[in-house]
């Protein structure tokens, strides 16, 4: 319990976040000096760290919510995610214009309305998914979700989504060869409504004098970095606000035992839709954030992996926690995602390997005939991406061996608008020393 | 009285049951307007006919796959998330060893051994099939059975027997991560291309109605092993103390908790014969379609999945039958909606089958 | 306790249970089957306004799925169950807490990783904070959390009461067995029930705590709270009860004071029979 007083000591959260950030970036910048990166190189870096230390945060919060919460085993993540990214393609997206680039045109409409459309439509799939399976044991929504986000890729892939007509306009989806984002770029889009982007070119302006060659893509990613923390912020405060208040009360009840909290008179079902929708909202929000600035989609991107990745995070974290549910989301970014290519890089930088083998077999016969581990060594380093799924599947192994319940251990939020303890105490101690006085 | 308890119990069951009945209401308007179609020749029977052959051959694969699933999801309480997977590494292990035993000397050892990865040798060149390298598929098949065996227990006994007191959703987790490690390392060794196993197989024309449904060497192999494995299993849970014992664990949960069942002999029984069929399953499937990728395994999984939940979890019989509904299902759903949609309506009628009778169709009745 | 003495009594609700009707909970040929066996057969009985009535009956009489069939945790296959004068058959669980018939459970199902405090403060009825968005709008909150503190309040004093408020902060999941169902009943008590229906609330709890359990009931059923109770021991059902219900094979053997039916020899039999 004690614990739980100091957690709420301000800063408690924010400081322990705080401090693993500023480790992760710590040794990424030692990183990049031992790659030899330029400062253009050190910056390219801490912008996509922190890019990718945003979009998880923001999934394992949204995650947290669903499992950590209410207990709603949901492994379709990908699935709301592509629906958020996809639909707000379709409303921001430039009208179709014959002979353009894209074969398909949207509704034309601002990128926040497409933002606002996408979370809608990634919430109302949501109570698509939960009306009839919210009933179902834990094992059996967890194969309806992963079932329906592959509905929804195969839908995307399809070639009768690829173009369609909606309020008259030539729009679509455009099957399996993508769909290109042909909108403003979202920064500029920011900027421009805030009625900041003439300033905002003269701060890339004066990076200028930093980066003399083409600061933009740069300072674009920092930007768009530092809006993804604001937005990892803004889910943060989102959930801990739903979490520290009756609502979280209840749908902690029911992660417990939902016959109790139904036997006191909670509406389950009701909570557990509300949960629900909430947390496909902010995936779908994510999906939009992850994926806006790409300059395209790809249905198959959206393969259950990414689904996976977020469980993972997740479980780094500590589910239920969501000091946890952000400390994990960054944790996985920087070792477990984005650490083993720059793992590669650096090696790469010690020992240059320009001729890896093509294959496992090329790699594995110096090793036989003249016991040569070198190209072994080469294509390992070289399959960087597949091998770090193996390490991921073992570390989840790992984690359910040993610490099932991650890195933040046994802590509980308590689940009330108001401090629970600390008020009580007060106020005998208060009773107590007016007893005293009058004595 | 006959005629009034007829129409009683009719509405009950509707009351009861509102979603059979509209179950029972679509199934018929897809079937009339199956009949519909061909009577006014949109449909040709031949061509209905072909679907209706390959949903069979692919419900025997599901179904063969199915039967381990089911066994481990009733006895050991968790969907294991990396069944999937076991399946391609039956496939690889079993086509590695046909390759070798095929191309020997024709072609390079490391090549053959790593099933021909990215383009070095090709099934077709060797002339691998049913017919034109017996031996080599018999081996493969042998050896795809037998290496699961062995992957199965290993896993159990290093990643699921530690944490088997554990709830089913932490294993379901846990399998996950298994999912994802066996599947990458296959990447990692036998590359991510699709390649090519066999010869184009000799095949016959049987003349049906208004045309031709082909049946080819490969599928009567697939019938053949399929149909004797699953008698077999039959056998070994009627006529064998063991298969006693898995029936009386997954017909009554509250007694096996009595008499503290499962034992580790029954499970480790589990996972062999699971994983041998499942292993087979892997190797005929790639026999059958004549490609092989490290994915295979994986995609099949949801509609094995869907086989299972719709038999009724535990339930062998179920898993068969449930395999045959789902692979006619994702063939023949092609006649009413595009193709690119023949998977998601397989993964449709699971859902509604979980949503109707979430007990699955051979519920109560499992293994008997 | 002194607390609760001194202030005359305990207002654990809005006002208290009402008090317009003689029988505020009655079953009317209640049946539930289970594949072929009939656990419930034509159950009727009712339970008196102010009363503690114990409902017994040898194992496997029935007596937790007539328990279910009354808080809607199962449908009845045929029967109704009316409470406060309206038809509550086949009502979801939560909307019949609602109108004021409050279960506990035959184990404690306390929620093992909440404290003693989340557990009571989520009883309690008509809480805004439950809305989502009046949780997290700024501004609106304010009420939530003023609303928050008085619940607080009420908690303290109903733990005060029950003498278990030296555990608010543990984990519900630590305590014994027998504060478990203190918790379980002082917990039913804060959604404001007219009539509690505790199943087997003495099992596992040592003499002296369900000699205070029993007392805080008594206390209760003054103050006009109606109770139902599943109960094995038959002595301790004799001695505290005011009507008794006797189920057997799923059927009512017979119901009246507890000397009617300790001198009734069918109970003794079925009694008896059950345990040969």
């Amino acid at each position: 319990m004690r614990d739980d007083v100091v957690a709420r000591i301000p800063g408690g959260d924010t400081g322990a976040i705080v401090a693993v950030l500023l480790v992760i970036y710590a040794a990424y910048v030692l990183a990049g000096v031992g790659l030899g990166f330029s400062l253009r190189g050190q910056l390219n870096t801490v912008a996509t760290l922190t890019f990718f230390i945003g979009v998880f945060a923001m999934l394992s919060l949204a995650l947290n919510l669903h499992w950590g919460y209410t207990g709603l085993f949901n492994i379709g993540i990908v699935g709301f995610m592509a629906v958020g990214i996809y639909v707000m393609a379709l409303v921001s997206k430039p009208l179709y214009e014959a002979g353009g680039a894209s074969q398909v045109g949207g509704l034309g409409l601002p990128i926040v309305v497409g933002m606002l459309a996408g979370m809608a439509a990634a919430a109302l799939l949501g109570l698509v998914v939960a009306l009839p399976a919210l009933r179902l044991r834990a094992d059996y929504l967890a194969i309806v979700t992963i079932a329906m986000s592959e509905i929804v890729r195969f839908s995307f892939l399809s070639g009768d989504f690829q173009q369609f007509q909606l309020f008259g306009e030539r729009v679509g989806f455009g099957g399996g060869s993508g769909l290109i984002l042909d909108y403003t770029d979202p920064i500029e889009a920011f900027f421009s409504v805030v009625g900041l982007w003439d300033a905002y070119l003269g701060v890339v302006d004066a990076f200028g004098v930093l980066i003399p060659t083409n600061p933009k893509p740069i300072v674009d990613g920092l930007v768009y970095g530092a809006l993804l923390l604001g937005f990892v912020a803004a889910y943060f405060w989102l959930l801990k606000r739903t979490g520290e208040s009756p609502f979280g009360r209840v749908l902690k009840a029911i992660r417990e035992d939902e016959d109790v909290a139904n036997s006191l008179g909670k509406n389950t079902n009701r909570f557990k839709i509300k949960a629900f929708m909430l947390g496909c909202a902010l995936m779908g929000l994510a999906g939009v954030l992850w994926f806006m600035r790409s300059g395209a989609v790809t249905p198959n991107t959206f393969r259950p992996r990414i689904t996976f990745f977020i469980w993972i995070a997740l479980i780094i974290g500590g589910a239920g926690s969501n000091t946890g549910s952000v400390l994990g989301g960054a944790v996985f970014a920087a070792l477990l995602y984005q650490g083993p290519r720059t793992l590669k890089n650096l090696i790469d930088a010690v020992l240059p390997s320009t001729n890896a083998p093509s294959g496992f077999g090329p790699a594995v016969a110096p090793l036989f005939s003249t016991l040569d581990p070198a190209p072994l060594l080469f294509y390992t380093l070289d399959s960087v991406r597949q091998l770090q799924l193996v390490f991921m599947g073992l570390v989840l192994i790992w984690l359910m061996h040993n610490r099932p319940e991650g890195m933040l251990g046994h802590r509980k939020e308590t689940a009330a608008g108001i401090p629970l303890t600390a008020q009580r105490a007060q106020k005998r101690q208060a009773a107590d020393g007016g007893g005293g006085d009058d004595e | 009285m006959g005629i009034a308890e007829t129409y009683t119990r009719g509405r009950q069951a509707a009351v009861a049951r509102p979603g059979s009945i509209i179950l029972g209401l679509v199934v018929a308007v897809l079937l009339f307007d199956l009949g519909v179609g061909l009577a006014t020749g949109d449909n040709s029977f031949s061509g209905v006919g072909s679907l209706m052959w390959d949903g069979l051959m692919r419900g025997l694969v599901i179904g063969l796959a199915g039967i381990g699933l089911s066994m481990t999801y009733s006895i050991l309480n968790f969907a294991n998330f990396a069944h999937g997977d076991y399946i391609t590494a039956g496939a690889f292990s079993g086509w590695a060893t046909t390759y070798v035993v095929a191309g020997l000397g024709r072609a390079d050892i490391g090549a053959l051994f790593l099933v021909g990865a990215s383009g070095s040798v090709f099934g077709g060149t060797l002339g691998i099939g049913v017919t034109g390298t017996p031996l080599a598929v018999v081996a493969g098949a042998l050896v795809a059975g037998g290496f699961t065996v062995a992957l199965a227990v290993v896993i159990d006994r290093t990643v699921f027997k530690p944490i088997r007191d554990e709830s089913g959703i932490t294993l379901l987790i846990t399998s996950i991560g298994v999912a994802f490690a066996l599947r990458y390392i296959m990447q990692f060794v036998f590359s991510s291309s699709v390649r090519g196993t066999t010869a184009q197989p000799p095949s016959v024309s049987l003349y049906f109605v208004d045309g031709v449904v082909r049946i080819n060497a490969h599928d009567i192999a697939l019938v053949v092993v399929a149909g004797g494995l699953m008698l077999g299993v039959h056998l070994l849970l009627q006529l064998t103390t063991l298969g006693k014992a898995m029936r009386a664990m997954a017909d009554n949960e509250d007694l096996a908790q009595i008499t503290g069942i499962p034992t580790e002999r029954v499970v480790r029984a589990v996972w062999i014969i699971g994983g041998g069929l499942t292993g087979v399953a892997g190797y005929m499937f790639v026999l059958w379609k004549g490609t092989l990728g490290f994915n295979d395994g994986w995609l099949l999984l949801l509609l094995i999945f869907a086989a299972v939940i719709l038999g009724g979890i535990g339930s062998v019989y179920g898993a068969i039958v449930g395999g045959l509904a789902i692979g006619l299902t994702a063939s023949m759903s092609v006649i009413w909606i595009p193709s690119a949609f023949s998977r998601a309506a397989a993964f449709f009628v699971m859902i509604v089958i979980l949503l109707v009778k979430p007990e699955g169709i051979f519920s109560g009745r499992s293994t008997a | 306790m002194s607390d609760a003495a001194e202030s005359g009594g305990l207002t654990l609700g809005s006002g208290g249970p009402g008090i317009d009707e003689e029988y505020p909970l009655q079953a009317e040929g209640l049946r539930k089957a289970f594949g072929g066996i009939t656990a419930v057969e034509d159950a009727s009985f009712r339970v008196e306004r102010g009363s503690v009535t114990g409902l017994i009956g040898p194992n496997g009489a029935g007596k937790s799925t007539t328990f279910n069939l009354i808080t809607g945790m199962l449908d009845p296959d045929a029967g109704t169950v009316t409470f406060d004068g309206e038809d509550i058959t086949g009502l979801e669980p939560h909307a019949i807490a609602n109108r004021g018939l409050v279960r506990t459970f035959q184990i404690a199902r306390e929620l093992q990783d909440m404290t003693v405090l989340e557990n009571m403060m989520l009883a309690p009825k008509g809480q805004r904070g439950e809305s989502l968005w009046r949780s997290v709008t700024p501004g609106v909150r304010r009420e939530v959390i003023d609303q928050e503190s008085e619940l607080l309040e009420r908690v303290w004093e109903v733990l005060e009461f029950f003498d278990i408020d030296h555990l608010a902060e543990e984990y519900a999941g630590n305590l014994s067995g027998g504060q478990r169902k203190l918790l379980e009943l002082s917990r039913a008590l804060l959604t404001d029930p007219d009539v509690l229906l505790l199943d087997e609330p003495f099992a596992g709890v040592n003499p002296s705590l369900e000699k205070r359990l029993l007392e805080h009931i008594h206390e209760l059923r003054e103050q006009g709270y109606t109770f139902l109770l599943v109960e094995h021991d038959m002595d301790l059902i004799m001695e505290n009860c005011g009507r008794v219900i006797v189920l057997h094979q799923g059927q009512i053997l017979t119901e009246g004071a507890p000397a009617e039916i300790q001198a009734n020899e069918e109970v003794i039999e079925a009694y008896l029979g059950g345990n040969v």
